[in-house]
């Protein structure tokens, strides 16, 4: 039985008879990324400010008088390890185990949640000091990339929060999958972000 | 207007050659692949954190250019081991976006740098941009 | 109760902002306030709160989204306009002595109010609406990719205009130009409302653009019918795909610093101050990264209308589709590369203007390479002057000139003496007017059979256009003479009298343009209200070629009953030309997205959260924000967002089609 729409004289379809559903979430992946692309220039905006501003002290604090970098390097771990925790949760998903994808999405809420700590410890402890973003062009540098940055990671955890009380309510059904690989995509997009931040900022303001 | 319940095509067991990539390019990891981007990684960070930490190189011009290849190579070790770019996800469309956004992400920034330090030489005595701050 | 209190509760409003001293406000005010309650009076007296609100509000779908987008551009270009008009009287009166009738506190707020209107509350709501109109419909998809982010994405630019419009009556604007530089939009120097307006007013509206870009990108891409490759794409969703990537790529840019001044202003930060080590001049150089590339977000979708109208109304195949499709890649890339041009004589030095000048150049050529092939589509062609292919030839001829002055103005050393001149000002007019705005009243008309089933009257539509091309011109031209002669830009007062009367040209001109739009009104009146109107019954009134003219007019909600299969460019053509056949016969339940309230309560929340920030009112900026998110959360748990077009509507809407075409031969 044809499927498709003859035409006299001719053997082409014009019309698609017997079409396929599209889909279910056939665009979010790629929509996903794109916006991805677009937090990727708000943070390279913040990165060329850095950039430009970074070395303008105004005779206040600079880098070396400021950053713990073994405190940093913590961080870093925290936040690296919560990349391979997401990563597992991943595999497990794959797996379609329910119950350990929470575990190791929980866990890495948990690490997340470390890094931020820390980060939020950290500004503490310099606006303490007096080093406040309004010091210096520098200072408000610093804390507009790194605080952006942690904003993201706190969105994030709510969002995994949010998305682990669905997996509860729902199970592992596709809509509940597709934000599981989109957060995916945020989380280690995070983490990228964060390689670009400490060797910039942390590691190259130690050099100053 | 009806409300059918609608079944989405179930992510059916399908023979596919590569077990880590979906019929639509999607790839996901594997256990291993996850641990050696992790392992890369750690090295990756653990480097550049003890050559400044530990003042290992003299020149702090050098330092800069190595701890930023070393930024730059983990930044492809995660996008490659954790989020899995390839050219045929979404038919080539996400790593011609992610190209498309590096190549303005590296014009705005260099474009900036540039733009501003003349700007403040010509414009700005004082605020000259030593050009070791700018590393 | 303490004056703490009140402070707590109202921030910094108090009965001093509100502009009662300004009788042109007041009456303003009072104009407004009587429309608008004739206007709730009658939709409440017509009970049409309900049809409104189910079947346009919170509607997602894109053809309803789009109409949306044009109403709300073609409102605000009346603001603008006005804007426009007490510039020009302002300026063709003050001479000898005369301060006009505007005093400085005033006439600022117009000349920033008119900019970032026209800019961001007409323009690029209008392109859009376009491209949220047209493109699935080309690409024989039965929407976009992300129906509910395009709900969203239009509340929110709509949002945006309410908190610019609300700055009129409450407060005041900012009065700093269209891209508020610091210091002078910082809180030293402007630190009432106006400025905080402008950024959050903006901030607003660019979520929903970054977002819509997202989502036509994302259509294109993925919703193309089978057969469709690439290179079949119609021009103009070529020319929409490279606008999304455009702004994709330069709306983030504007958002971060946007919020880099919103923190100078609000917490101390130093950016863009003049001390503790801030650099104003970053604050230029980053706004015009993103800048630049807005100017060819605004024009390449009516380059994409204007290769439509050329094929069409020449009755051919668009000439150069290849090279049509590699300049407009060209341009996308090659806009990241001239921004600097907009500021060479800040001072950056020889080696970098010389750069950037050379670029702005090159990027000329793509477009000009794009004006030979719409001349050559009409070289040999069949000809018919309906209105759109009237204003495409307006356009090559005015965009052409405008572009030309702007070559001038990219050579270094020429914009030295013309940079913010009257020069510049012509110019960019010249090419926004002339390339945009020709391209959207094109569009309008070639598109609007479609939309609504019937043809715009002709007779008000040909007085439009030449009221448009003889007011552009008449009010335009002597901006350049002026220029030339070393007029700046925004001044309120003159003492050269030798000039006045290029000013009352330019004022007259102002008027004729007036008298355009008030026919375009008459011409949208007497068509929609018009007993007799000329109704579109084929779904096909101009013998197009692309694949919206494949479905009725109006195209039913789904679209296409049927996805098309796609063999060659022009899809519609050929399949005309091949005798395709209508399948009437077959049909099944068709799937469908949900209408939505989210969208609008979102944006809500949103104007409220702008609203507080503006005035610092803290406790209700922490409920929005917290309302927004809860909202969006809340939005996440409904999983059913989907249902089915019964198979029995389908055939009956097919049917009727079958008898309308019928009728029609």
């Amino acid at each position: 039985m044809s499927t498709t729409q003859q035409v006299a004289g001719d053997d082409i379809a014009f019309y698609d008879l017997d079409p396929h559903e599209h889909p279910a979430h056939g665009s979010t992946m790629l929509g996903f990324w794109l916006y991805l692309m677009s937090d990727c220039l708000i943070f390279a905006t913040l990165f060329a400010i850095y950039g430009v501003l970074g070395g303008n002290f105004a005779a206040g604090p600079s880098p070396t008088d400021l950053f713990n970098l073994p405190l940093v390097a913590v961080s870093t771990t925290a936040l690296l390890l919560s990349s391979i925790t997401y990563g597992f949760a991943m595999l497990e998903m794959e797996q379609n185990k329910q119950g350990t994808t929470q575990l190791w999405l929980s866990i890495t809420g948990v690490l997340g949640a470390v890094f931020l700590g820390l980060t939020l410890y950290e500004f503490y402890h310099m606006i303490h000091e007096g080093a406040v973003p309004q010091r210096s062009a520098f200072l408000s540098s610093f804390f507009v990339l790194v605080g952006t940055h942690a904003l993201h990671v706190t969105f994030g955890i709510i969002w995994l929060v949010t998305l682990m009380v669905q997996i509860g309510q729902r199970g592992l059904i596709p809509a509940n999958r597709i934000r599981v690989q989109c957060l995916s995509m945020f989380w280690h997009f995070l983490d990228v972000i964060w390689i670009g931040v400490f060797t910039v900022v942390y590691l190259m303001g130690m050099l100053r | 207007m009806s409300s059918t319940d609608h079944v989405t095509p179930a992510h059916a067991a399908h023979a596919h050659p590569n077990p880590s990539v979906h019929g639509d390019g999607h790839s996901h990891g594997t256990r291993k692949s996850y641990l050696t981007g992790f392992a890369l990684s750690v090295i990756l960070t653990a480097i550049p954190f003890w050559l400044v930490m530990g003042n290992v190189i003299a020149d702090g011009m050098i330092t800069t250019l190595v701890i930023m290849a070393f930024g730059v190579a983990q930044i492809l070790v995660h996008m490659i081991y954790f989020l899995h770019m390839n050219t045929k996800s979404e038919g080539g469309w996400t790593m011609m976006a992610a190209i498309f956004t590096i190549i303005v992400v590296v014009i705005a920034l260099s474009g900036s740098l540039w733009v501003m330090y003349h700007l403040n030489t010509n414009m700005m005595p004082g605020h000259t941009m030593d050009p070791v701050n700018l590393m | 109760m303490s004056d703490q209190f009140w402070t707590f509760i109202f921030g910094r409003l108090n009965w001093d902002v509100l502009p009662l001293h300004e009788p042109i406000l007041v009456v303003t005010f009072i104009v407004v306030a009587l429309g608008g309650i004739a206007l709730l009076g009658a939709i409440t007296y017509f009970k049409l709160w309900g049809y409104l609100w189910f079947e346009w509000f919170t509607s997602v779908d894109h053809k309803k989204i789009g109409i949306m987008y044009m109403v709300l551009g073609l409102v605000m270009l009346l603001r603008g306009f006005s804007d426009a008009i007490m510039m020009r009287l302002q300026q063709a009166m003050a001479f000898g002595g005369s301060e006009g009738y505007l005093n400085a506190h005033h006439y600022d707020q117009v000349f920033t109010a008119h900019g970032v209107i026209m800019i961001f509350f007409v323009a690029m709501p209008l392109i859009t609406g376009f491209m949220n109109y047209v493109v699935p419909l080309q690409i024989g998809a039965r929407d976009v990719s992300f129906p509910f982010l395009n709900n969203f994405s239009f509340w929110m630019t709509a949002g945006g205009a309410v908190l610019i419009m609300m700055s009129l009556f409450v407060g005041e604007f900012a009065q700093t130009g269209w891209l508020a530089y610091p210091p002078l939009s910082g809180i030293e120097y402007s630190p009432a409302s106006g400025v905080d307006y402008y950024i959050w007013g903006l901030q607003v509206a660019g979520v929903g653009t970054t977002l819509s870009g997202v989502n036509l990108i994302a259509t294109i891409v993925k919703m193309r019918a089978p057969g469709m490759g690439l290179m079949k794409m119609p021009v103009f969703t070529w020319t929409s795909l490279c606008t999304n990537v455009l702004i994709v790529a330069s709306f983030p840019v504007l958002t971060a610093v946007l919020t880099l001044l919103a923190l100078d202003r609000y917490v101390g930060t130093n950016f863009f101050t003049n001390d503790f080590g801030g650099n104003p001049m970053m604050y230029v150089n980053l706004i015009w990264i993103w800048g630049h590339p807005e100017v060819y977000i605004l024009i390449l979708p009516c380059f994409g209308i204007f290769s439509e109208v050329a094929s069409t109304f020449s009755g051919k195949r668009l000439f150069g589709y290849t090279s049509m499709v590699y300049a407009t890649v060209v341009i996308t890339i090659l806009s990241y590369l001239v921004w600097l041009h907009h500021f060479f004589t800040m001072g950056s030095g020889a080696s970098v203007n010389s750069f950037f000048g050379i670029t702005t150049m090159i990027i000329s050529i793509p477009t000009g390479a794009k004006i030979f092939n719409w001349l050559f589509t009409m070289y040999k062609g069949r000809i018919r002057f309906e209105l759109p292919m009237m204003w495409l030839i307006a356009f090559m001829i005015t965009f052409t000139i405008g572009g030309m002055t702007g070559v001038l103005l990219a050579v270094p050393p020429a914009d030295f003496v013309l940079h913010n001149s009257l020069f510049l000002v012509a110019h960019f007019h010249n090419v926004i007017i002339g390339g945009v705005l020709f391209g959207i009243f094109a569009g309008i008309n070639f598109w609007w059979p479609k939309a609504f089933g019937y043809k715009l009257n002709q007779f008000w539509g040909k007085l439009s256009f030449w009221f448009w091309i003889v007011g552009f011109w008449l009010a335009f031209a002597p901006l350049y003479v002026l220029g030339l002669m070393g007029v700046t830009r925004r001044l309120r007062t003159f003492d050269d009298p030798s000039l006045q009367i290029w000013f009352i040209i330019a004022g007259i001109g102002a008027a004729v343009i007036a008298l355009g739009i008030a026919a375009m009104i008459m011409q949208f009146a007497v068509s929609i209200l018009g007993k007799n109107k000329e109704w579109d019954t084929t779904g096909d009134p101009w013998d197009a070629r692309t694949l919206e003219w494949a479905t009725s007019s109006p195209p039913p909600a789904y679209n296409f009953a049927f996805t098309p299969v796609i063999h060659d460019n022009d899809a519609w053509a050929d399949m005309k030309k091949r005798n395709a056949q209508r399948p009437v016969e077959g049909f099944r339940p068709i799937h469908m997205p949900r209408n939505t309230w989210a969208g609008i309560v979102l944006a809500g929340l949103s104007v409220a959260l702008g609203f507080a920030l503006i005035w610092y009112m803290w406790w209700l900026a922490v409920l929005s924000f917290v309302g927004i998110l809860a909202v969006a959360i809340f939005h996440t748990f409904n999983y059913d967002r989907e249902f089915y077009i019964p198979v029995e509507e389908v055939i009956a809407t097919e049917a009727a089609r079958t008898q309308m075409l019928g009728a029609g031969k």
